[in-house]
């Protein structure tokens, strides 16, 4: 079990010839997505799912992990350039990025955007390295009333550090539940099929996937299109100063320890990463007066910390098989479909996977920052392609994957049902994130539940009688607390509400 | 009354929280519930069912009493149905029409889901997406679908 051997193992399995195709592939596409206001790495890597199942499992799980990553660099480029984030995280570098742009400084702002992930995915990426295999031993020892109250905390620590209504999430995560028990229960009786054949099975994940994040963020783009501003003319001189260079280092060292500490939290992790960021920066600078109007800083730290999030939210999901965020949901979803069981089984038994995976990551991230910056001009070009032609292609290529998906039709008919169902509910002031969490976790879910009050003998007082399991599930009621407690809850806001300024 | 319209966002998504959960209440009662220690296939189903009306009863409660929200918006009953239609199309004549046909028509239906694309760009844009469909999942990816279905005579 040495550390080097293991590293070995990994770069001979990244460098090989097709993964190395793969991975490219993979951010490439992530770019793409991330510069596309409009479709993001959910929708994207949800829909393209199906097609990785032929591939082998290393090669799809690469792949799938470059849409991931890539798409928060993509997303920072649409942010700088037309103050328009593409991704979530990349709303705060929009704020001192895009008036970087304005002032011409479009190129160094986009550098730096570049440098900075960077650096913060080699680091993060070490973080992975030496965190995830002890955490494995650890999960290793947990039984299923272990592994019940972990899900459980999960889940709501999931909406703990998320924006919005808590009690809605919580409501989104029991929904997304009980739809995962359509199909068949624990000993194979049917259940929910309404006497479909085809329902059978059960709903698929991708279908609930490409249709809460895919179908229903059309029909709330089409509601009202946006005209969008470029700010091309200006990227001449790509180079950040020597007095840039300066100014940036420190900001993206903070950023990145900040990034891989809160990348582990389940839920908004990257984004309250970015955003924390930018409240450190911004108290700790000298030149608090540039905020808001082009503090290099402003682009260094939070880009940095949402990149090591990113990164390092790949840990649970390794480690525990517990997933942070819906794009780690549809990677689990990603692992069944290979075969794989995610958890702590993972490294023991896929040693050539989990590595592989890993040292994929930092040279993916090696990928994005040759490919960024001198291609910076194809990646701008694309932002030309128009909203209209871009949302049928969205729904052609989700209908024919998810058909491609063991050739049911049923399947494309849920994608329907789900994105009529997620925009209600995302009018109504739900997020779709929490009910994908637990349609995928839900299954566990009930199988622990269920394997733990046999062993009970039907006392479900087992959960706080074995002292792991009580931690655990205290820990859950703790983050339940946090959410709804009014004065962490006021300050939770301010820190999201740095947004609108 | 300013305060009831104020949170309709909140009592609507308690409303239809109750709903779907006491149907999945009502749903698992049709199956065997069984005991805690040997769980029929109604038993997780009908617990967060009750689970999930009870959140919806709060978060209504929580709309009478809090008062306040932003205004819903309007629906894009166009869009909604224009999509709908395009996947239902997809999935009802992908195996009678093959792909190219099935493609045509949900690319179609989709591209006039905005209301100020004309009759023109959407058929354009069908072809366009059509053609790229094809290349992409049927020439590059090998996915074994036909492009062409019985229902067409060749």
């Amino acid at each position: 079990m040495d550390l080097f051997g293991n590293l070995g193992l990994g770069l001979e399995t990244a460098l090989r010839f097709e993964n190395l195709l793969w991975c490219l592939l993979g951010v490439i596409l992530g770019t793409a997505v991330g510069v596309l206001p409009g479709i993001g790495p959910t929708a994207t890597i949800a829909m393209l799912l199906p097609v990785t199942f032929t591939l082998e499992p290393v090669s799809a799980l690469i792949m799938l992990a470059g849409i991931y990553y890539g798409a928060q660099y993509g997303g920072s480029t649409t942010a700088i350039l037309i103050n328009l984030p593409g991704e979530s995280s990349a709303a705060v570098t929009a704020i001192d990025g895009h008036e970087m742009a304005r002032n011409g400084r479009a190129g160094p702002a986009l550098a730096t955007a570049a440098i900075g992930s960077f650096i913060a995915g080699t680091v993060a990426t070490l973080v992975l390295v030496l965190f995830a295999p002890p955490l494995a031993r650890v999960a290793l020892t947990f039984g299923s009333p272990e592994f019940f109250s972990l899900v459980v905390l999960g889940l709501i620590a999931s909406i703990a550090l998320a924006r919005g209504s808590t009690l809605k999430a919580l409501a989104m995560i029991v929904l997304g539940i009980l739809f995962g028990t359509v199909g068949r229960d624990i000993y194979g009786a049917p259940r929910f099929d309404f006497g479909v054949r085809e329902l059978f099975n059960g709903i698929n994940f991708v279908s609930v996937a490409v249709g809460m994040f895919g179908v229903a963020e059309i029909l709330r783009n089409l509601e009202d299109e946006k005209t969008r501003k470029l700010v091309t003319r200006t990227i001449t001189n790509l180079f950040p100063s020597r007095e840039d260079f300066r100014r940036m280092a420190a900001p993206i060292a903070r950023g990145t320890v900040l990034g891989s500490a809160l990348g582990i939290l389940p839920g908004a992790g990257h984004v309250l990463a970015s955003f924390g960021s930018y409240a450190i920066e911004k108290r700790l600078s000298k030149r608090k007066e540039e905020f808001g109007h082009g503090a290099i800083e402003g682009v260094a730290g939070p880009e940095s910390a949402n990149n090591a999030a990113a990164q390092t939210s790949f840990i649970p999901l390794l480690t525990l098989g517990l997933p942070a965020h819906p794009v780690m949901a549809l990677m689990i979803g990603a692992f069944i479909i290979h075969g794989i069981t995610p958890g702590p089984n993972v490294i023991r038994e896929e040693p050539e996977l989990f590595w592989g995976l890993i040292v994929s990551m930092w040279i993916g991230n090696l990928f994005l920052v040759l490919l960024n910056l001198p291609l910076i001009g194809i990646w701008v070009r694309m932002l030309t392609i128009p909203y209209k032609m871009l949302f049928p292609a969205i729904i052609a290529f989700a209908s024919i994957g998810t058909f491609s998906l063991g050739l049911n039709a049923w399947h494309v008919f849920a994608i329907a049902f789900f994105g009529i169902l997620g925009y209600a509910l995302i009018k109504l002031g739900c997020e779709p994130a929490p009910l994908l969490l637990g349609f995928v976790l839900g299954p566990l879910l009930e199988n622990h539940l269920w394997r733990s009050l046999i062993i009970s003998r039907g006392d479900p007082s087992i959960f706080i009688d074995r002292p792991i399991s009580a931690v655990l599930l205290v820990m859950a009621v703790g983050a339940i607390l946090i959410a709804v407690l009014p004065a962490i809850r006021r300050r939770r806001e301010v820190v999201f509400a740095e947004e609108d300024d | 009354m300013p305060e009831v319209r104020g949170a309709l966002k909140d009592i609507l998504a308690g409303g239809v929280f109750i709903a779907i959960g006491l149907a999945f209440v009502v749903g698992s009662l049709s199956y065997d519930i069984g005991t805690p220690l040997r769980m029929g296939p109604g038993y997780f189903p009908l617990l967060l069912g009750g689970l999930l009306a009870g959140l919806g009863v709060l978060i209504l409660a929580k709309g009478f009493i809090a008062g306040e929200g932003d205004a819903i918006g309007a629906v894009d009953w166009r869009a909604v149905v224009m999509i709908t239609a395009a996947l239902l199309f997809f999935g009802l004549t992908v195996r009678g029409l093959g792909v190219v046909g099935a493609l045509f028509g949900a690319s179609l239906l989709s591209a006039l889901a905005r209301s100020r694309t004309t009759i023109r760009e959407a058929l354009i844009i069908a072809v366009a997406l059509t053609a790229l469909s094809v290349i992409v999942f049927i020439v590059a990816l090998q996915l074994r679908l036909p492009l062409v279905g019985p229902w067409i005579p060749v």
